[in-house]
């Protein structure tokens, strides 16, 4: 072997990795993360890391509101991320979560304006629940179906779909819009409260945490439990094997986008009929797309995807606040909580490779 | 009565920003990464412009003693700068670490935008002005400068030659980037290696290395339309997330043009004359119908999408490795 032409260092695909070298792993990129987003805040603000975290806690526990709040949030986003994780188990990437949670925000507010008061609210509340996740379904299915049949691209298929259920939301915000010019819907049916979800107690919030709570368990079921899931990891490790054995993998794609879509149904469902009882073009905003980050750094696994909903949830609340005390942007959050994510990523390098750094030559 | 020669220089306004965007993003997916990061890097590249100007325009103080060469490159040297260190970023996770690039491009995104409004409500604040704003008037004048005869010379002259340089730059761009694709030796091993890394790892190309270079250069080309947007077609006035979904647009113009820079030179006016199309179209009181031409191009990409699936012509295919990782030891 010629000395000079051996690399400093090279990559190998690590074997097997002890669960708790993982965590590790794990433990050190957050560490990483919240040193560097404690020297970015410092930078910013010139105060010190202490106070500032402590005001980053603040914002979601210094007031039981602000842990409802807090809750509601992170059950909103936890219910997206669990019907990305199916698909993304196959590898199908469906980066439309956003689209599907829109449609479905529409198909509930269009049911409680056009119907409220027409027919009695029991049977309103059930059809709005059936619009929600039917439009969701829908609308996933519909890439998941070309993919089947042409393996036409699901990404850019998926990414398409968001903005025109945006534009469709914003089409019928005009055509619904009280008072007339004001370019917003309002809350529907204020004063009749027709179609509104009903309220467990006196916690306006505790049905979605309910609602989350119980899907996650059904996620990690049917994930882990059912032939279903298995044949979704099959597919995931190789088309070609599932194939082979048998399934029918076409049908498993939609069948998939299906549940997808109907999970992300009742993300809107829970927005619009549940808590904030209007329809905006924001209302979705962008949990779609970082509900595919959190299963992503979950490893699509839903009782991981409970840590890392909250963790993305606590920090937005927490530099929210940072930012209000502090006169600073409120995207100041966005920074913070991508900087952890760009560690989260890269730190799964290093669980899956190990570097190997070149011998000296005896 | 349809006014074409008012409307064909706004359509072409809209659409300088989604050209330099996809053409950016076309050199990118054909190396095989598909950089959802676009909408961010190119929030980056003009907020780092606006940065630029800022501090330059607080240094010069008025139009007299400002030097149009500094008031160019400054601000497009921060702009490349900017969306340089974003394509890098890209790159080092997804490339260097692997990472997913779905994943990866969607953060980079929540980054961009998030930095953009960050910087952009800071310098806001700086200024202490009422609105919600910063006006860069002096370097917008370098950037938006005609031609001076260019609107006396008739119809020709008001909707050929009465841009700003920018708007040629994004032509003159599309253009080189396709003769590179289609016509050179490492346009060739580009395409090689989105279209199968591996082969092209055995026939001696150096995969990583094309994958960067074409991300790095691609993200600064994308972050060159964040720049013309604000200096040019906002009249050097940034507010916060006014440039919108024009990153997204530009994504799906990558797929309308079929991975085709020279296409994207028309197909991007397509695309910026239906955004504005509701302003020259007779509604009456119908406000909504706005918004469904601005779903016009959404819906067209995802029929061409489903189009070139169905045709299955291989040269009209997306890149074959388009959003997969490479590494040498898997196969």
């Amino acid at each position: 072997m010629n000395k000079k032409k051996a690399p400093f260092a090279h990559i190998v695909k690590r074997q097997a990795i002890s669960w708790k070298s993982v965590w590790m792993i794990r433990a050190l990129a957050i560490a990483a993360a919240i040193a560097t987003c404690a020297l970015v805040t410092f930078l910013l603000t010139g105060d010190d890391p202490i106070s500032i975290f402590k005001t980053i806690w603040e914002g979601s526990f210094a007031s039981e509101r602000r842990m409802w709040v807090l809750l509601q949030n992170v059950s909103i986003l936890l219910i997206i991320s669990l019907a990305m994780a199916p698909a993304f188990r196959m590898r199908f990437w469906n980066i439309g979560g956003e689209g599907q949670v829109m449609i479905s925000v529409l198909a509930t507010s269009s049911c409680m304006i056009m119907l409220g008061g027409k027919i009695p609210n029991a049977l309103l509340i059930v059809i709005e629940i059936v619009a929600a996740v039917a439009a969701g379904a829908v609308w996933a299915a519909i890439p998941a179906f070309f993919k089947s049949r042409w393996n036409t691209n699901e990404t850019l298929f998926t990414l398409m779909m968001n903005y025109v259920a945006t534009q469709l939301v914003a089409y019928f915000i005009i055509i619904w819009e009280s008072p007339r010019g004001s370019g917003k819907i309002g809350i529907i049916n204020q004063s009749t409260q027709y179609g509104w979800l009903p309220q467990i107690g006196e916690y306006k919030y505790l049905l979605t945490v309910i609602v989350a709570a119980v899907l996650t368990v059904l996620v990690y079921i049917y994930m882990n439990k059912s032939k279903h899931g298995y044949e979704l990891a099959v597919v995931g490790e190789s088309e070609r094997t599932a194939r082979y054995i048998g399934i029918k993998v076409g049908r498993v794609f939609v069948r998939t986008m299906l549940l997808s879509g109907a999970i992300c149904g009742i993300a809107g469902l829970l927005m619009v009929g549940g808590t904030d009882h209007t329809m905006t073009t924001t209302l979705a905003g962008g949990r779609g797309f970082t509900a595919v980050m959190v299963a992503w750094m979950a490893k699509f696994n839903p009782v991981g995807m409970i840590f890392t909903s909250f963790l993305l949830a606590f920090l937005s609340k927490g530099a929210g606040e940072v930012a209000t005390q502090f006169g600073l942007n409120q995207s100041f959050s966005d920074i913070l909580s991508s900087i952890i994510i760009f560690f989260l990523i890269g730190c799964e390098f290093f669980i899956q490779y190990r570097i190997m750094f070149r011998k000296e030559a005896k | 009565m349809f006014d074409l020669i008012s409307f064909i220089p706004r359509a072409v306004a809209q659409a300088t920003p989604l050209l330099l965007g996809s053409t950016g993003e076309t050199l990118t997916e054909k190396s095989g990464n598909l950089n959802l990061g676009i909408p961010g890097i190119m929030y980056v590249g003009a907020i780092s412009g606006v940065i630029g100007a800022f501090f330059y325009e607080q240094k010069v103080g008025s139009v007299e003693n400002a030097n149009a060469f500094l008031a160019i490159m400054i601000p497009m040297a921060c702009c490349l700068l900017g969306s340089f260190l974003m394509g890098f970023l890209y790159c080092f996770l997804t490339v260097t670490l692997r990472a997913n690039q779905n994943v990866t491009g969607l953060a980079m995104t929540t980054f961009g935008v998030g930095f953009g409004n960050f910087f952009g409500g800071s310098l806001i604040k700086l200024t202490g002005s009422d609105v919600p704003s910063i006006a860069l008037s002096i370097t917008h004048q370098f950037y938006a400068a005609k031609l001076p005869f260019a609107g006396k010379a008739g119809v020709f002259g008001e909707l050929v030659l009465n841009y700003g340089f920018l708007v040629y730059v994004a032509i003159v761009i599309a253009l080189l980037a396709s003769f590179f694709l289609n016509r050179t030796r490492r346009g060739l091993q580009l395409r090689a290696v989105g279209e199968n890394p591996s082969t092209a790892d055995a026939a001696g190309i150096n995969v990583a290395a094309y994958k960067y270079w074409a991300t790095c250069v691609g993200s600064m080309i994308a972050g060159l339309g964040g720049l013309y947007y604000v200096m040019d077609y906002a009249s050097g006035v940034w507010s916060n997330d006014a440039f919108g979904d024009r990153g997204w647009l530009a994504i799906a113009l990558v797929i309308f043009t079929i991975w085709r820079p020279n296409v994207g030179i028309l197909a991007s006016l397509l695309f910026g004359a239906l955004y504005i199309l509701y302003l020259y179209i007779p509604t009456g009181t119908n406000m909504a119908i706005k918004e469904i031409y601005k779903m016009a191009p959404f819906v067209v990409t995802i029929l061409v999408l489903i189009v070139i699936s169905l045709r299955k012509k291989r040269e009209n295919q997306p890149p074959a490795a388009l959003g997969l990782p490479y590494f040498r030891e898997d196969r």
